[in-house]
């Protein structure tokens, strides 16, 4: 082990250089390879993290597959019976019931990552005393809140939609439900989305609520000093 | 490059707490000089402020008032980059609760201010296995924390804490939660890196076993220091410890 650099002085290492973020790394590849670690060692945590994920998306993911399929009906509705059952009123319905399944997947994603981040105090605190960049540790959290957001987002996508295709299956048929995801999920203004579009935004939307949601949290558990971050009791 | 006789300094060191209205003084004025490959032993009761003044040493907290300097240079003026430099290079912490990273085998945990520091993967893994090799936990590399003894993980921490050859080691009791052989074994272990490597230790402890291997005990009481004995002034007897003052 090299005496030198016991002897050098600590200030000449540390003053005097230039870019001294570029002297500390974390490299993407260990990055992810830590974030694959930390979510599937403690498998059972990162899907109680993940359902809150899941099941506000499954809900919106639901909602968008009902107002296709009522659209589905409401022109089955008009062709047999002359009855138009899909109106201004339906549309903004199902917007409103969008947007609070929205509301809910935001509120459940934003409890699961605060809880994440502040269970993992201590380990926060213990990486910073290796050296850790305050960036690396939000690097690694919102790595870890993005691939819990799509993981969880694309199961409620599929679990949410395939409830609904069952439970439709009845009125609708196979090729109802082809229509179904043809056709609009939601109109609004001079847009319409068709459904199987609004399912990956829906997928795309839960990812980037999960990332938005550990920003903060993760940003201020970076920026804690150590001996607070340590103290904790988890 | 000059090289200075006290690596850490601190001078009229404070910190105050204000809880419920009252003025708590964890740290009142403390002046203290260390010097490069001491091995220091800060002791004192609990609430004695030991671990605050640990604190400010180790750059884990901000002092209400007064400096830290680490060779002159004062811990306040670092930029949070400059800190985490500081911390990955030249400062090696152990905690009384090991803080080993759950999620990581031993090697890995050790190998992690490695990666901080830029090693290649190759070079890290080496001399990972080196200094499980020295701490005696060669075979047990591929352990999780929750697979390791309380000693081992504690060994595993020193090993971590020796990852870029720092110059100070920071030990915040750390024998704390160990049994009394065990904590024998690491005491012997941290004296013998500090004569090998030349290492600095400034540990906070309660633990009377670490005055055998310490060159100065600070005694610390109520947020100020009661004495600073040098360890040939200190007679240990039986059953007892005295400090004798010249």
């Amino acid at each position: 082990m090299s005496e030198k650099d016991n002897t050098q002085s600590v200030l000449g290492v540390v003053k005097g250089r230039a870019g001294i973020e570029q002297q500390i790394v974390l490299p993407w590849s260990r990055a992810l390879q830590m974030t694959r670690e930390n979510i599937f060692v403690r498998l059972g945590r990162s899907a109680i993290t993940a359902s809150g994920i899941f099941l506000g998306i499954a809900f919106l993911a639901a909602v968008l597959f009902g107002g296709a399929a009522q659209r589905v009906l409401a022109e089955i509705n008009l062709k047999e019976l002359g009855v138009e059952t899909a109106g201004k009123e339906f549309q903004s319905r199902i917007i409103w019931l969008a947007g609070m399944s929205l509301l809910v997947a935001t509120v459940g994603i934003v409890n699961s990552m605060l809880m994440s981040v502040t269970e993992r105090y201590k380990e926060i605190g213990t990486m910073k005393c290796l050296g850790a960049l305050d960036t690396f540790i939000v690097r690694l959290f919102l790595l870890e809140a993005g691939l819990l957001g799509i993981l969880g987002s694309a199961l409620g996508v599929i679990i949410g939609a395939s409830i609904m295709m069952l439970g439709y299956a009845g009125r609708l048929g196979v090729s109802g439900i082809g229509k179904a995801w043809m056709s609009a999920a939601l109109q609004f203004g001079g847009w319409s989305i068709p459904l199987w579009l609004a399912m990956i935004m829906a997928l795309m939307l839960g990812g980037l609520l999960s990332i938005l949601a550990a920003l903060y949290p993760a940003w201020r558990a970076a920026k804690m000093p150590p001996a607070a971050a340590l103290r904790s009791e988890f | 490059m000059s090289v200075y006789e006290y690596i850490v300094r601190t001078k009229d060191l404070s910190k105050i707490y204000t809880l419920g209205g009252v003025e708590v003084r964890a740290l009142d004025n403390v002046a203290l000089d260390i010097r490069r490959g001491e091995y220091v032993s800060i002791m004192g009761p609990s609430g004695s402020g030991k671990s605050t003044l640990f604190n400010m040493i180790g750059g884990l907290d901000k002092p209400s008032k007064g400096t830290v300097f680490i060779d002159e240079v004062d811990m306040a003026q670092l930029t949070a980059s400059e800190l985490a430099f500081l911390r990955c290079r030249k400062l090696g912490y152990i905690f009384q609760t090991f803080n080993l990273i759950p999620v990581m085998t031993a090697l890995e945990n050790v190998t992690l201010p490695m990666v901080f520091a830029g090693l290649t993967t190759d070079a890290a893994l080496d001399k990972g296995m080196e200094l499980l090799k020295v701490v005696g936990l060669g075979d047990r590399y591929d352990h999780k924390p929750t697979e390791l003894s309380g000693g081992q993980q504690q060994r595993v921490a020193i090993a971590r804490a020796f990852a870029n050859d720092p110059a100070i080691i920071l030990a915040d009791e750390p024998t704390g939660n160990l049994d009394l052989r065990t904590g024998k074994e690491i005491i012997t272990l941290l004296k013998r890196m500090n004569e090998e490597k030349k290492v600095t230790v400034i540990s906070a402890t309660h633990d009377l076993k670490m005055i055998d291997v310490s060159d100065r005990v600070v005694w610390i009481r109520d947020g100020k220091i009661e004495r600073i004995e040098e360890r040939k002034d200190i007679e240990v007897k039986v059953g007892q410890m005295e400090g004798e003052e010249e």
